[in-house]
């Protein structure tokens, strides 16, 4: 197996590193939902915890050409066909759902269709894919604004530079539990419709590591290990209302 | 009287000087052609091109991408239409505080000294995080919520500054003599400056003002930190969707296409400049 550092895994995610995905901005703790799967991941594949390493990949650096800094990189980076062309994912560990926060004192609060959040202006964060579930599932009569990373989508709430964000449904249970004062969900939709969203580790393409990647995830499918993460961590991130 | 005609020596001047030209311009071409081969072959041969190829310069991705570049570019340049007068007029105006030398003024002169320091200090992309992200968060009636102008205001703050500077350093390079002429015409202090000193500091400084402005014209796309979408941050929508990174190249091609007709604008003038002084 050829790995970036000999004898160790390399395992990617950017900085900061947001809860409930990680927890106190290090991966490295094996604390927060996708730092648990990374060290699931890395002791199916037979490495200690000792002998995983974690490196800084901004969400742009894990795409471009040229060496990559990990040898797989975890980021809720979602699973296209379109991305499949430029990277190597593994199958999917988490089925992601989208999902709406407002400001309790907004005049969206009240909503509970789709329909009632198109005069809505959105924020988003760029790279995720909520701006496509926006545009093409709510079509809102503006173009969300798109910031540059979660801190900035939050503040634009917080500021009510915005009527409403569109995150996952585990992160939006952390924004308005931890980031966000008298904020609430209004409810989670499916972005596409049509095939469920899954988040995958990136790999670069034609990695050597994909096929026993890809096994080790499986593994834990059917352990019961997967679920029993999420449970552990994103087990508030539940019963939201849905959205049509 | 017989026709002039040019002596032996000036048609056998003119031959020599005709083929030293020739020569010299095939070495240029030749030397031209050679370089850009030379570079060619090194990028392409090297080991990571096919997948810089297919990820710089995707045909199919570019074709994609660029509608809604160009439409993010309306944006850019509404931006910098609206700040470049703005601009102007500011940075005017405290280079002219920066000026008044009566006593009972010096609050305004060293609020004038203040904000260029400050504002030629800050990095541009923090000043308009601080305004888009700071005045919203203020919630004061009557503050702008739309980002466009948030970015407008935040941009004219920072360029502001450095255009009040080139501004100073006009008004300064106009020799004393012309202030003291004017006086001793028996014009006040306002009307030497409106009528003597600016003017022909104005004329200086178009040039260097010029730059300003093709810098300012590139760092309309910071103001894609604050929400709206402009060309960049269309470009980058497009790439994190694909994962591909011509559109960025897009978003490149249109910006250069729009800063060198003014570059080559502040190289005329400034050798129109040149001219004029007889250098």
């Amino acid at each position: 197996m050829s790995l970036l550092t000999p004898g160790k895994l390399t395992i990617g995610t950017d900085k900061p590193a947001f809860e409930p995905w990680f927890k106190d901005d290090d991966p490295s703790n094996g604390q927060g939902f996708e730092s648990a799967v990374a060290f699931a991941v890395a002791g199916e594949l037979g490495f200690d915890r000792s002998e995983v390493q974690w490196s800084t990949v901004k969400f742009d650096a894990a795409f471009a050409p040229g060496d990559k800094q990990f040898d797989f990189d975890i980021n809720q980076v979602s699973i296209t066909p379109q991305r499949a062309e430029a990277v190597d994912f593994s199958k999917g560990y988490y089925t992601v759902k989208q999902a709406v926060v407002v400001s309790e004192k907004g005049k969206f609060a009240g909503a509970n269709s789709l329909a009632e959040l198109k005069d809505a202006k959105i924020g988003v964060q760029v790279g995720t894919t909520s701006f496509n579930a926006v545009r093409d599932v709510i079509q809102p009569a503006d173009d969300p604004d798109v910031f540059n990373d979660q801190i900035d989508v939050v503040t634009a709430l917080k500021n009510d530079q915005v009527d409403a964000v569109v995150v996952d449904l585990p992160t939006a249970f952390y924004v308005t539990a931890a980031q966000v004062e008298n904020s609430k969900i209004v409810g989670q939709f499916s972005s596409t419709g049509g095939t469920p969203e899954e988040f995958g580790l990136v790999m670069e393409k034609g990695s050597a590591l994909k096929s026993c990647v890809d096994k080790a995830v499986d593994a834990l499918k059917s352990k019961g290990e997967l679920a029993k993460i999420e449970q552990q961590w994103l087990g508030s991130a539940a019963g939201a209302p849905e959205l049509r | 009287m017989s026709e002039w005609v040019k002596s032996e020596r000036q048609v056998e001047r003119e031959r020599v000087r005709r083929s030293r030209a020739r020569r010299s311009a095939s070495i240029a071409t030749a030397s031209t052609v050679v370089f850009i081969v030379l570079v060619a072959w090194g990028i392409t041969s090297s080991p990571g091109w096919p997948r810089v190829r297919e990820t710089f310069f995707d045909g199919e991705q570019f074709v994609a991408a660029l509608p809604d570049v160009l439409e993010g570019f309306l944006l850019n340049i509404r931006i910098f239409l609206i700040s470049e007068v703005l601009i102007l007029v500011i940075g005017l105006l405290v280079a002219l505080a920066r000026g008044i030398r009566t006593p009972a003024f010096f609050p305004i002169r060293a609020l004038a000294t203040l904000y260029t320091d400050v504002f030629r200090g800050v990095p541009t992309i923090l000043v308009i995080y601080l305004i888009g992200f700071g005045l919203p968060a203020l919630k004061l009636q009557g503050i702008p919520t739309d980002k466009a102008t948030l970015g407008i205001i935040a941009l004219t703050l920072s360029y502001g500054a450095y255009v009040a500077e080139v501004f100073r350093a006009g008004i300064e390079s106009v020799h004393p003599s012309q202030v003291a002429a004017a006086r001793s015409l028996g014009l006040s202090h306002v009307k030497t400056m409106r009528f003597v000193v600016v003017p022909q500091a104005t004329r200086r400084v178009v040039p260097p003002l010029l730059n300003d402005f093709v810098s300012l014209q590139k760092d309309t796309a910071l103001v894609a930190t604050i929400g709206p979408l402009e060309a960049l941050r269309q470009a980058q929508m497009h790439t994190f969707n694909t994962f591909d990174y011509t559109p960025y190249l897009a978003a490149a091609l249109i910006f250069i296409l729009l800063t060198i007709p003014m570059a080559r604008l502040t190289d005329h003038l400034a050798a129109r400049t040149r001219r004029r002084r007889g250098a």
